[in-house]
């Protein structure tokens, strides 16, 4: 019978296309992967990638970098800035320095807890301009890991960067942007992540190794 | 053949009649319409006179966002969707819907999504409040409890929509009367076959932008949260690779419908037939690749913006060619203008405006100028309503007398097309000028260099709000009675739908015709 | 709206509507894109004239061809239906000509698009952090910083049910209490971020509107060639007051610009001085109200009593009713996880101390405390 054909073909073409739409399903996250590695090949949003997931390398970035560029001066600024309801100071002592690509140069940044709870919190670092942010390499970062404060504790911290001489000609300002955020204060505050914690605390030990 | 209906409410409670399914689709999308244009009267209201008058900023964002929701997921699609059940399987020839109990089922969830949707503006905390578009982390960490019976209900709507289209890809290539080769199809199949396809490749990626909204929300996961190495732009990307598709998900069927409606008029055959079929393919594949016109104000790269600039305004090239072919085909036609045709040509007018300005936006060194601006809010708006809107009021009307039998009342039906022609251009015609002159969008209150031009803008709106219950009017009392339509109802329109008796009986082509 | 108003608005919109064919009567309002004070700005607005009249020019020509056939082929004037369905050349060549167009139009908008982009070397830089629902600002170059809030007769005004007509106050929405004052001539980046969702900082007439993200920076640029006040809005919906939170450019020449940092310098360091200072509880009512008005009404309302299930009220509330160390902790560290801010971050000790002595001494809420700033911990 046709009609027994027929239903035979719908019921494939169903199955098929109900595979397709669970397959985009998938592919909805998927996109947040392929953002990130997106993200780090063209310099989206200066968002350092592998700092945020906890597999920043330090020592293989700065591997290359062998000597000096003295021929040109690269501007550095550095801002900071805290999160939503974060009764913190977080400045950086030095707003502007010069460097020759290739240089190491240590700054500092400020961060007071003023409250009387202690607070977790992570610094998310970001560039502007956006593709400068492959070539701003960080040795040293506060932002590595979770820091915690005590209440009324008052911390520097050192951040220990390179410019890599490999940066664009046309690029003359680069700034560096820090955003404190309490780990704690998130909706759902009860439930971490613990993957992330976890990688994080092992690039921690990896950073001290490497000291 | 017998022609026996089930009676009473289970007839449409349990029905896997395509028809009855069809019109429960469309009486919905109805009810839907007159919700969200009821809210469209309160922002239009607030916006009326400079100051805050009749809500606070909080519940006017509620209604912005509902507004938007329910006129793209309650009222235009699930209309598309009705005419997709009501013509498809008469114009293939088929005797109905290929897979008729996930029909039945793909309709029902929709009421109980729809509710779910609006019941959230009576919970504590209000409605959700951040734009139909919902970017985090105003969605996620700021948004109110609400949000999680909003995610819900997109997921049902979606579920909806997956089911339809699949049942819609099924008929059209399982079902086919005999003869019927893919490249005979008319062009109302055509469009609904690449609409269908779209449907199920992104709104499967909307669910899974709501469920990661989800689990950000209440599970502790960072997807768009940069304290725990997500980021919010993701979510932009995330919900512009669904909401660009999902734009021609809205307007595709109504290309169909007007390529439909313009030859029968013109007693003419439509022009280029082939490359209308092309094009369309040509606009459903750009609208994958375009996304990122969105969000040209976020800092991406140059590189990024200059592609998006490119891939955006190369859309112009089919879509030129579509309005182009419907002017061919009226070209040396002999042409009458009964009320579906002059739904059908006011498409063809105010559907190119917006498409121009389209264009303008897709220049992203200017869409710096109007991102977020009114002149934004009077594009879409152009094409959604003059556009999406018309097509499916025109396709009503055109296809009315032979779902019932009876004629509409053609006086009325002129004067509905003039009232609304000529209001919703005083409705959003002002706001191509306040949006250039600086009023960004979704804000209750203004400066007051914009008073002028909100408040004739709010007097075309009411008019054509009003204008759309002398709709419900024509429609009830065609349904009631009427001058009685014959077979064909037009002078020799071409297709299969006109070789059946009015009203269509309530099962058709249960032998399937021939197709020379 | 008394129906009187609605008559004469009306009427005036018929006159308009009758002088509109000679394209007088709009002369004082605004049709075309915002002329920009900036070179940048004027090429951005010349890209969108010449995108706007290709647009203008293809749109009148499409129309008039279809009117021609509209008024020419139709039944009632005895037209018979031509046969032709397709034909290959036509189809090539209107295929063809839209193409040509956008190339025409790509490449000048690819040369401005790199300009845009091209933020280096600026000779100030400037960050604008997004608050829910006003600006904070910060000259990287000198330490100048403050917060930017919608000013207090549009406040007042836009209040549901006020009596204030708005086309009584001068820049009704468009005024801030501390607008940023810029030198001309002078190429300013702005880099952008937020503090909880998205905003965008847009100024129509510098040509400049730029997301600013939580968690990360953008940048742009100006360089206004014009002396002048310039306004602008929030151009991303970032919540409830996202209309309300105005931008204001002050831009001014060298040497009025140094004189504003130097008296800027001067009140960051008398705010800090005042700290110690005890004040009487008139002056710190009086302070308190206005820091309300500025930092606190927007969700607590103007007469305290908040929106239910949004926004507690501050009228008879425990937090300001009950212990003053409880009080001062909210509102200096704010509540996690909700929409309560922290603002030991944003109000001096003695403008802090002043509203939470308001707080505790307005709406019925009379516990007659008196805060002073050093009882604010920093």
């Amino acid at each position: 019978m046709t009609d027994k054909n027929q239903n035979k073909a719908n019921n494939i073409t169903l199955g098929k296309f109900s595979l397709i739409a669970v397959a985009m399903f998938g592919f909805g996250f998927a996109l947040a992967p392929m953002y990130e590695a997106f993200c780090q090949a063209f310099g989206i949003n200066g968002r350092f990638v592998e700092i945020q997931d906890g597999t920043y390398d330090s020592s293989n970035k700065v591997a290359n970098i062998t000597e000096v560029d003295k021929s040109r001066l690269v501007k550095v600024q550095f801002t900071a800035s805290r999160n939503q309801n974060m009764n913190w100071e977080f400045k950086a002592l030095e707003s502007i320095v010069e460097v020759n690509p290739g240089e190491i140069r240590v700054v500092k940044f400020y961060a007071k807890n003023n409250t009387d709870k202690t607070v977790i919190a992570q610094a998310v670092p970001s560039v502007s301009p956006g593709r400068a942010t492959k070539y701003l390499n960080k040795i040293e970062c506060f932002c590595f890991t979770q820091q915690t404060f005590k209440p009324g504790e008052a911390r520097e911290m050192p951040l220990r960067f390179v410019v890599d001489p490999a940066l664009p000609g046309k690029i003359s300002t680069l700034t560096l942007a820090y955003t404190f955020f309490d780990t704690q204060n998130r909706r759902a505050s009860n439930m971490t992540d613990n993957s992330r914690e976890t990688k994080l605390a092992v690039n921690s030990v990896v950073t001290n190794a490497q000291q | 053949m017998s022609d026996h209906k089930p009676s009473g409410i289970t007839r449409w409670i349990f029905t896997t009649n395509h028809k009855d399914i069809g019109t429960l689709y469309l009486w919905f999308a109805f009810i839907m319409f007159f919700v969200g244009g009821s809210m469209a009267m309160v922002i239009r209201a607030e916006l009326l006179q400079p100051g805050m008058q009749v809500v606070d900023p909080l519940f006017f964002n509620s209604m912005t966002t509902m507004h938007g929701l329910i006129m793209v997921f309650g009222a235009v699609m699930p209309a598309m969707v009705g005419f997709a059940n009501w013509m498809v399987p008469m114009m293939i020839g088929a005797p109905d819907m290929a897979l008729p109990r996930m029909n039945n089922w793909s309709f029902w969830i929709l009421p109980f999504a729809g509710t779910m949707l609006v019941s959230t503006l009576f919970m504590e905390g209000g409605g959700p409040a951040f734009g139909w578009t919902f970017y985090a982390p105003l969605s996620t960490t700021f948004a109110p409890q609400s949000t999680d019976f909003f995610i819900f209900a997109v997921h049902l709507l979606g579920f909806s929509s997956i089911m339809g289209a699949i049942n819609i890809i099924a008929t059209i290539l399982n079902m086919r009367a005999p003869g019927m080769t893919l490249m005979k199809m008319p062009l109302f199949v055509w469009t609904w076959l690449i609409t269908a396809f779209l449907l199920i490749a992104v709104m499967p990626v909307l669910a899974g932008a709501v469920t990661m909204m989800l689990t950000d929300r209440n599970f502790g996961t960072s997807f768009f949260d940069a304290a725990g190495g997500g980021d919010p732009v993701l979510f932009q990307h995330v919900f512009w690779f669904f909401g660009h598709p999902e734009v021609y998900i809205m307007i595709l069927p109504s290309f169909g419908i007007v390529s439909q409606i313009i030859p029968t008029f013109a007693r003419k055959q439509l022009f280029g037939y082939a490359s209308m079929v092309y094009a369309t393919a040509a606009i459903a594949f750009l609208s994958f690749i375009v996304w990122a016109h969105h969000m040209f104000t976020v800092g991406m790269p140059v590189a990024g913006e200059l592609y998006f600039t490119y891939a955006t305004v190369m859309i112009a090239v089919p879509t030129a060619v579509k309005v182009f072919n419907w002017t061919a085909t009226m070209w040396k036609g002999s042409m009458t203008f009964e009320t579906p045709m002059l739904w059908a040509v006011g498409f063809v007018f105010l559907f190119t405006v917006g498409g121009f300005t389209g264009l303008m936006m897709g220049v992203a060194p200017a869409d710096f100028q109007y991102h977020d601006t009114y002149f934004i809010v009077a594009h879409f708006h152009y094409v959604l309503v003059p556009g999406a809107v018309f097509a499916i009021i025109g396709g009503i009307y055109y296809w009315i007398p032979k779902w019932t039998g009876n004629m509409y009342d053609e006086k009325l039906g002129k004067l509905h097309f003039w009232l609304s022609a000529i209001s919703v251009n005083i409705l959003f015609f002002p706001q191509h000028f306040i949006g250039l002159a600086g009023m960004p969008r979704r804000i209750p209150d203004y400066a007051v260099q914009f008073s002028e031009f909100n408040f004739m803008s709010s007097i075309g709106g009411f008019v054509f709000g009003a204008t759309q219950l002398l709709f419900l009017y024509i429609v009830i009392k065609c349904i009631r009675g009427g001058e009685k339509a014959t077979d064909q109802v037009w002078d020799n329109p071409e297709g299969l739908e006109w070789t059946i008796p009015s009203p269509a009986p309530y099962h058709t082509f249960e032998t399937a015709p021939q197709i020379k | 709206m008394p129906a009187s108003k609605i008559t004469k608005k009306l009427s005036s919109l018929i006159c308009m509507a009758l002088v509109l064919i000679p394209g007088l009567a709009f002369a004082d309002y605004e049709l075309n894109l915002t002329e920009s004070v900036t070179a940048l700005g004027k090429e951005i607005y010349d890209l969108h004239m010449l995108v706007l009249i290709i647009c203008t020019v293809v749109c009148v020509a499409v129309f008039a061809v279809i009117i021609y056939s509209l008024i020419n082929h139709r039944k009632s004037k005895g037209a018979k239906p031509a046969t032709f369905h397709e034909s290959a050349t036509v189809e090539f060549i209107w295929t063809v000509i839209p193409f040509i167009i956008l190339v025409i139009i790509a490449v000048p908008a690819t040369k401005v698009l790199l300009k845009i982009e091209d933020a280096s070397n600026p000779d100030l830089t400037i960050k604008a952090t997004g608050w829910q629902w006003k600006w904070e600002y910060e000259y990287l170059d000198n330490g100048v910083h403050f917060f930017s809030n919608l000013d207090k007769a549009s406040n007042d005004a836009r209040q549901l049910g006020s009596k204030t007509d708005p086309r009584t106050v001068p820049n009704y929405l468009l005024d801030v209490d501390n607008p940023i004052v810029v030198p001309v001539n002078k190429k300013v980046r702005i880099l952008t971020t937020a503090n909880d969702v998205i905003h965008a900082w847009w100024v129509p007439e510098l040509a400049v509107k730029r997301d600013a993200i939580p968690g990360f920076i953008n940048e742009s640029w100006f360089k206004a060639e014009k002396t002048g006040v310039y306004r602008g809005q929030c151009a991303e919906l970032c919540g409830k007051d996202h209309g309300f939170m105005p931008i204001v450019v002050n831009v001014v020449s060298d040497s009025e610009y140094n004189d504003w940092v130097a008296s800027q310098k001067k009140a960051m360091a008398a705010a800090k001085a005042s700290a110690g200072k005890t004040w009487s509880k008139a002056d710190l009512m009086k302070r308190g109200e206005e820091v309300y008005n500025a930092s606190c009404a927007a969700c607590h309302q103007a007469n305290g009593q908040g929106i239910p299930g949004v926004f507690p009220g501050i009228a008879g509330s425990k937090v300001a009713t009950g212990p003053v160390e409880g009080h001062i902790d909210i509102v200096i560290n704010g509540k996690p996880g909700t929409a309560m801010q922290a603002f030991g971050t944003q109000l001096s000790p003695a403008d802090s101390a002043a509203v939470i002595t308001f707080q505790r001494n307005a709406f019925g809420n009379n516990t007659g405390d008196v805060v002073q700033p050093s009882q604010i911990s920093r």
